[in-house]
């Protein structure tokens, strides 16, 4: 039977439209156009050409700052997403530990992000706070106020302590919509734990693995509260990622034009790593 | 409506005019054939005529930006290979 198209449903995206217009491509196209541009201030703006962007382009501490972001969402990405696929594997499926469970893992998500961060400058604190306290007692020259890598294990336990429990629940929301056939058929079979994982479980867990390790990524490449309130982007420039980045050139030094030449270059990297990720494991799903 | 708070010039014009002109051509296109026409192309996976304007338009701003960095601020070059991968896209992805 023939498919029918009926293009009149596309009126009732229009609110919709209008929202991510108001929301989001204004204020893209006001970037575009301030990053073509220079201004001293009072609303006055000067042609600048593609001056910006050359400048960021050639800028070793946008890199610099590029590599950092990488190797912190590709960290977090390799520690969360097995993590969360264990943690849910083990949750249990039915009876009064599912509630507590859940309300144990959703509590981390329901923190305020300028929160976390607080709670872990404190939380790693040599002379206060409980892990810094406790790794000095004994022995460990751990101290993220000077030291680059302890800054980086602060913020990326505190990132996998606070984002996690995404990746848990949605591994588990996929997890629960596995009918039972599924493992009984593996039963009968003689399957083992690592065969209903691996053909069972896992691709059952596809959909749900792909939105989590997308917003993961989106949402690690574009961090900057938590990091900035525990570190503030050191020691030095060490944990200064590319948000902490570009706050610093457009609201430390007022500098819009490259500011917005560098936002416009993160967002197409962003755009492109997006749209990567999504069509290779769409694509694998769909030769399943 | 007063817009001078969104720091408008000539060439910026264009650009959005441009990519509005392009979508509602997509759109127009959309009613006239619908369905989008999806196929699998040298990528090996199925793209419709949307993913195949959003691969033209992502991968042409990623070739401006090669050329300011790697070639110079002359980006009329790096426009003309733009359109030549667009027409590229189009016909084999």
């Amino acid at each position: 039977m023939e498919k029918t198209w009926n293009n009149k449903a596309w009126f009732m995206v229009l609110p919709v439209l209008l929202l991510v217009a108001f929301s989001a491509v204004i204020p893209l196209m006001t970037v575009v156009n301030y990053s073509v541009q220079d201004t001293f201030g009072n609303n006055v703006f000067f042609w600048n050409g593609s001056d910006w962007y050359t400048e960021i382009l050639e800028s070793e501490r946008f890199w610099l700052s590029m590599v950092r972001n990488l190797i912190f969402s590709a960290t977090i990405l390799a520690i969360e997403i097995p993590l969360g696929i264990f943690i849910a594997l083990n949750m249990p499926k039915k009876g009064w530990g599912v509630p507590v469970c859940l309300v144990l893992m959703a509590l981390p998500l329901l923190i305020p992000w300028n929160v976390v961060g607080t709670i872990w400058q404190v939380f790693g604190r040599i002379d206060i706070g409980l892990l810094g306290y406790t790794l000095s007692s004994l022995g460990f020259d751990y101290n993220y106020v000077n030291d680059p890598t302890d800054a980086w294990v602060t913020v990326i336990l505190m990132d996998v302590w606070h984002w996690t429990s995404l990746v848990v629940l949605l591994c588990y929301a996929g997890l629960v919509s596995i009918p039972d056939a599924f493992y009984q058929a593996a039963k009968i079979d003689g399957a083992s734990r690592w065969a209903v994982f691996r053909y069972i479980q896992l691709p059952k867990m596809n959909r749900v693995l792909l939105i989590a390790v997308l917003l993961r990524f989106m949402d690690s490449f574009m961090i900057y509260t938590e990091p900035f309130v525990v570190t503030g982007g050191g020691p030095g420039n060490s944990t200064t990622f590319l948000s902490i980045d570009l706050v610093k050139i457009a609201i430390g030094q007022f500098d819009l034009g490259p500011a917005a030449a560098m936002s416009i270059i993160y967002f197409l990297i962003i755009l492109l790593l997006s749209w990567v990720f999504y069509t290779v494991m769409t694509s694998v799903d769909a030769e399943r | 409506m007063n817009l001078t708070w969104m720091a408008w010039t000539l060439p910026t014009a264009i650009f959005f005019i441009t990519i509005l002109v392009l979508l509602c051509g997509m759109a127009v296109w959309e009613y006239v054939s619908p369905g989008g026409n999806p196929r699998v192309g040298v990528l090996r996976f199925e793209t419709t005529r949307g993913d195949r304007l959003f691969v033209s338009l992502l991968g042409s701003a990623f070739i401006h930006l090669a050329w300011l960095g790697l070639v110079g601020p002359n980006l009329w070059w790096a426009l003309a290979l733009s359109v030549v991968y667009a027409v590229g896209v189009f016909r084999y992805v």
